[in-house]
């Protein structure tokens, strides 16, 4: 279990845990209201410019939300494997069809 | 029965395309003003019901949920709760849905269908789905949703006849009184979401191939802010090189006018009003209308295509280091063609210190209207050769105005964020809209409401000050032998000033020129050349160019040192207007216009005396 910054790019991750209390109210509702949150499959698709570890974009569902590093560090994810990249409120089991 | 005409709300996420389609709908006939006492947006437009009963239709601004994290938000859910001061309850609601994102905006529909207001849900850009291989089953949609659902493409009007056919029919049949809502938190509507999308999706595949193959060059971390900046430097080329014939046309127009009122008139004081005065000083100010509308028509397109998300993420980083966020890329961006719709694009910005740094610093980007005052001064004092490798000197000192601007602003705001703005450091969550082609229309409306926000602001506040200093100068009438500006009351005005600014190496032309130009930088062009005009003996001396009597009067660090002043001053009555409506009250326009005089008076100071000592 890692978190999101440190993820390669491209890999499914799955969100174990997020440290709410480590975000700015405002911007912890408003990645919730993305669909950022325990359970919610993600993928890394970009980061900053310049070799710059700063912003990253990430794929939620078919939505792609930009973030700062310090959000993604308080999200802890573990690897999703080949999973469909998809928010949260889905039994990952009830994907597979 | 009879009711008053009815107001119905267009509702939805951000990026669902509701903007498009309430340009469909409504056409040109929008009126766009302010919520009372918040500074959001209100746009408004007639629409007609298929029962043909004519209704008004708000475009609330786009939201994520009912909790807002911006006052756009709040806005959004004080309206549908009829809690909005001054706004009536939308008598229905039209829930706008991205049919290529349905499991996110699902979620904020069901919150908004929950309310009991009635309300059709418009199934948007079901060509860009189709495109992407989706194929939803909008009837499976209105049975989970429990409320009607029509699909909609912006572009074809046959979804929106439907959409108000529906629309009327919903009205019509809602009981007075609906079931109380059941109570329901994000997440389990997340869920349900998800659920219905998943039934609603007959097909679909997995990848959006030209989505992602664009990110990966236009995100790319080398290319992608290289792109960024040869896509600005096109843009500033154009907005000078398009915009000329045009701008050359308007000013041919405004001469052939004054011509022919000089034909046809009889020579005296309302002649010279007239002429001096009022196509003079209009005139000069009209002529950037090219300019802004094909800025404004890049920064459309950039904004309608989805780039513009991307040039905030490419930009984040940069700002952070000042202590802002990508998304004050926009605000400032706008503002290189004029202050005012920058300091009003400050509202997407969630961070009210953020938002208050970007609106201080917004007035250092060189708008539109330092431009006329650059290049007369550049054409008059520089003189037109290369330095090599083919850059014009000109061109570099122009280059050099805008640098110090943008450097100016960067030093403020980073002083300003460890001071009077402090605060957490600002974050930046922002979804990237899918990539999309510009609509004709939508850009067309845009650039036209642009068009008309300046006009009126030229047409008004820039004629009265032109006319008010055409009387200053003109007034008291001077006796013989005696010139008429040391007569006026406008020489007596400068001369008080000319004491002040002298330091800086101002003469009293300069001071005169100040004054009016409070008003619209722009102006000072115009009030210099209304000086020499009516300090020339005769119409020869008067219709020769401005640039040359300049030359003649002023010295290259004089000119230089007021080239420096309009870099950082807040000439610019209407931009202090917006900064006080924007803030709600006068204390930061106070702050603004204190630290931006302070900078120009030294920063003029400094060129004038540096380039005495260098003995230019």
């Amino acid at each position: 279990m890692t978190n999101l910054a440190d993820r390669p790019l491209g890999s499914a991750v799955r969100v174990t845990s997020v440290a709410w209390d480590k975000l700015e109210s405002g911007e912890a509702r408003r990645l919730h209201a993305l669909g950022v949150d325990v359970g919610a499959v993600l993928k890394l698709a970009h980061r900053g410019i310049f070799a710059g570890r700063d912003p990253l974009a990430v794929e939620v569902g078919r939505m792609t939300v930009a973030l700062r590093r310090e959000h993604a560090l308080a999200i802890m994810v573990e690897d999703a494997g080949d999973e469909a990249v998809h928010p949260a409120g889905i039994p990952p089991q009830g994907d597979a069809q | 029965m009879t009711r008053g005409p009815l107001t119905i709300a267009l509702v939805g996420n951000p990026n669902a395309g509701k903007s498009a389609l309430f340009n469909a709908m409504t056409g040109a006939r929008q009126k766009i003003a302010n919520y009372p006492g918040v500074t959001v947006e209100r746009k408004a437009g007639r629409l007609i019901l298929a029962s043909g009963e004519p209704a008004e239709l708000l475009d609330l601004p786009g939201s994520y949920s009912l909790d807002p994290t911006s006052p756009d938000e709040a806005v959004t859910r004080d309206v549908v709760m009829g809690r909005q001061e001054g706004q009536k309850r939308p008598d229905a609601l039209i829930v706008v849905l991205d049919a290529n994102n349905l499991e996110q905006h699902l979620v904020f529909a069901q919150e908004v269908i929950a309310l009991g207001l009635p309300t059709v849900v418009a199934l948007n850009m079901v060509d860009l789905a189709a495109r992407d291989g989706l194929v939803i089953d909008a009837r499976a949609l209105e049975q989970a949703l429990g409320v009607p659902v029509v699909e909609t493409v912006a572009v074809r009007r046959r979804g929106h006849i439907d959409l108000t056919t529906v629309l009327g029919k919903t009205i019509d049949k809602h009981p007075s009184e609906p079931p109380l809502p059941v109570h329901v938190d994000m997440v389990e509507r997340r869920v349900s979401a998800r659920a219905m999308a998943k039934a609603a999706i007959l097909s679909e595949t997995r990848t959006r191939r030209l989505h992602r193959g664009l990110d990966k060059v236009l995100l790319h971390p080398w290319a992608g802010p290289v792109i960024l900046f040869a896509m600005l430097f096109v843009v500033f080329q154009a907005v000078f090189a398009w915009a000329t014939p045009f701008a050359d046309g308007l000013e041919a127009i405004v001469g052939a006018l004054s011509d022919a009122v000089k034909a046809n008139m009889p020579a005296g004081l309302l002649r010279d009003a007239l002429t001096e005065g009022v196509l003079a000083g209009v005139g000069s100010v009209v002529v950037f209308l090219p300019q802004i509308v094909v800025l404004f028509f890049f920064i459309l397109v950039m904004e309608a295509t989805g780039y513009m998300a991307r040039a905030a993420f490419l930009m984040d980083r940069m700002m952070a280091s000042v202590g802002l966020s990508g998304r004050s890329f926009i605000p400032l961006l706008s503002s290189f063609a004029c202050a005012i719709p920058g300091i009003m694009a400050t509202r997407s910005i969630a961070d009210a210190k953020d938002r208050l740094t970007t609106i201080l610093i917004a007035p250092l980007m060189t708008c539109s209207a330092r431009l006329p005052v650059y290049a007369v001064i550049i054409a008059a004092f520089i003189p037109a050769r290369t330095v090599g490798l083919g850059v014009g000197l000109q061109g570099l000192v122009l280059f050099a105005l805008y640098v110090a601007g943008i450097l100016g602003a960067m030093l403020v705001a980073l002083v300003l964020r460890r001071s009077v703005t402090k605060g957490q450091a600002s974050g930046f969550i922002m979804e990237l809209p899918r990539y999309q082609w510009p609509l004709l229309k939508d850009v067309a409306i845009g650039l036209w409401q642009r068009a008309w926000i300046f006009l009126r602001r030229a047409g008004t506040i820039i004629f009265t000050v032109t006319v008010v200093l055409w009387l200053l100068l003109s007034f008291p009438q001077a006796r013989p032998g005696e010139s008429q500006i040391d007569a006026s009351f406008a020489g007596k005005l400068a001369n008080g000033l000319a004491v002040v600014v002298e330091p800086i190496g101002f003469n009293r032309d300069m001071a005169l020129a100040l004054i009016p130009a409070m008003a619209a930088r722009e102006v000072a062009v115009s009030s210099l050349a209304t000086t020499y005009a009516v300090a020339a003996e005769d119409e020869e001396a008067a219709a020769e160019a401005l640039g040359p009597k300049l030359a003649r009067d002023w010295t290259l660090p004089m000119a230089l040192s007021f080239l420096a002043w309009f870099v950082f001053a807040p000439q610019c009555l209407s931009t202090i207007a917006v900064a006080k409506r924007e803030t709600n009250g006068w204390k930061w326009p106070a702050f603004m216009l204190a630290y931006l005089f302070a900078l120009a008076y030294i920063a003029a100071g400094a060129t004038f005396w540096i380039a005495t000592a260098a003995g230019l």
